[in-house]
């Protein structure tokens, strides 16, 4: 199995494999780069860095008025989703 | 990527700027950069006592917290909207603005919508029948007189928001898209207090993207309100928003430009208010100043909630105010 990061958006996780930068991680997920910040541990990542294996990543919208919502939700892997939600609600 | 001023490590990139920043240099930058649009568009100094409007959302708490960190006068206002949403948004906005100024020794002054004036926000929206099922335009219509009421009753000088460049950038679009010249005419950095109980209002972020206000809250420490209001979900604001990230996702600095370009348009003269435009008159119920004939829109909203629920008028209810 190839090392992945987990990230963590909202009460979603997705997984992405390691290696990415956090810029296409943001938008292999279906999210815009620009209306995301991504935390690890408390510390901010600028979006060149690149992601190491086991990493996880929390994804936060900096949008004010709602979270702008997964345009192309990873097709292989939303995981952790609540009970009666959907996918990209 | 580096710190441009250090090397160390950078937390942030703002490509618009071409300039990355560690920690420590990003939260020296921006009360730096807030401090030289205080300046350049001559919002206020330190002998004002400024009012700032604070929802418990990132941008207002670090406005407050900005200003303090400046050394100016500012007090708070937060307005309890009683806005459920099913994550109890309105009770929990409020504990986060009445936590930050007791951590910090701030005064919050509070007027809670309902207990002053009758109704929830929601339940106005309802009974009035404005607004399309949307609270959103009785909401702004509130916010709008109770912030210039609190102001004025409070002899503040100045009335603060925590807008960005993005709120600013949004509405800017969306009015220029309609072509609403007397809103466009409107947008500023400073509203100038041009008739009698009209406050003077400024948005001392205006310049800052909403981005670097969120790392801003984050870096900080200061706890805000994720969720944003329930209500927001799906407005044509956030959809504006989403278009013009998208082209700052291709060119960045576009919204930058784009916001720059209108305030340079509009000191140049493209945009002129109309004189019927700028008339304004005291309201026969409250005073306030407006542009309606007779009673203002707030007093007549609040007019057809008394019909219903024989809420108090406006002008009879007083503001609560809290002290921490």
């Amino acid at each position: 199995m190839s090392a992945t990061i987990k990230l963590k958006y909202r009460n979603k996780e997705y997984e992405v494999p390691a290696g990415m930068t956090v810029r296409d991680a943001i938008k292999k997920v279906g999210l815009q780069p620009e209306t995301i910040l991504a935390v690890v541990d408390g510390k901010l990542l600028t979006d060149d860095l690149v992601l190491r294996e086991g990493m996880i990543v929390k994804l936060v919208a900096v949008i004010s008025g709602g979270a702008p919502t997964p345009t192309l939700p990873h097709p292989t892997e939303p995981r952790g989703l609540g009970k009666g939600e959907r996918r990209g609600s | 990527m580096k710190c441009r001023k250090c090397s160390e490590t950078a937390i942030i990139n703002m490509r618009q700027h071409k300039l990355a920043l560690c920690q420590e240099h990003f939260l020296e930058w921006m009360p730096e950069q807030t401090q030289r649009f205080i300046e350049k568009y001559k919002m206020f100094d330190h002998a004002d006592k400024i009012l700032v409007a604070v929802s418990g959302g990132k941008d207002s708490l670090s406005l407050w917290d900005i200003l303090r960190r400046l050394g100016y006068q500012a007090d708070g206002l937060y307005i309890g909207l009683g806005i459920e949403g099913g994550i109890g948004y309105s009770d929990e906005s409020r504990r986060l603005s009445e936590h930050f100024a007791a951590e910090h020794g701030l005064k919050l002054n509070v007027v809670e919508v309902e207990s002053t004036y009758g109704a929830t926000i929601p339940e106005l929206a309802v009974i009035s029948n404005r607004g399309h099922g949307k609270p959103c335009s009785v909401c702004g219509l509130s916010k709008r007189y109770i912030m210039n009421r609190a102001a004025h009753d409070g002899d503040y000088t100045v009335l603060a928001t925590g807008h960005n460049l993005d709120d600013e950038a949004a509405v800017l679009m969306q009015n220029t898209l309609n072509w609403a010249g007397s809103y466009l005419v409107r947008q500023a950095p400073v509203l100038e207090a041009s008739r009698p109980g009209l406050a003077r209002k400024v948005k001392p972020l205006c310049r800052f993207y909403e981005r670097e206000m969120a790392a801003y809250a984050i870096v900080r420490g200061i706890e805000y309100i994720y969720d944003e209001c329930p209500h927001a979900v799906g407005s044509t604001t956030i959809y504006y928003k989403e278009v013009l990230n998208q082209m700052e996702e291709k060119r960045p600095g576009a919204k930058l430009q784009f916001y720059l370009s209108f305030l340079q348009a509009k000191e140049q003269g493209l945009f002129a208010l109309k004189a019927a435009d700028a008339e304004l008159h005291p309201c026969e119920k409250c005073g306030q100043p407006t542009s309606a004939p007779g009673e203002c829109s707030f007093c007549r909203m609040w007019d057809k909630v008394r019909e219903v629920k024989g809420a108090r008028l406006p002008a009879e209810a007083g503001l609560v105010q809290i002290e921490s």
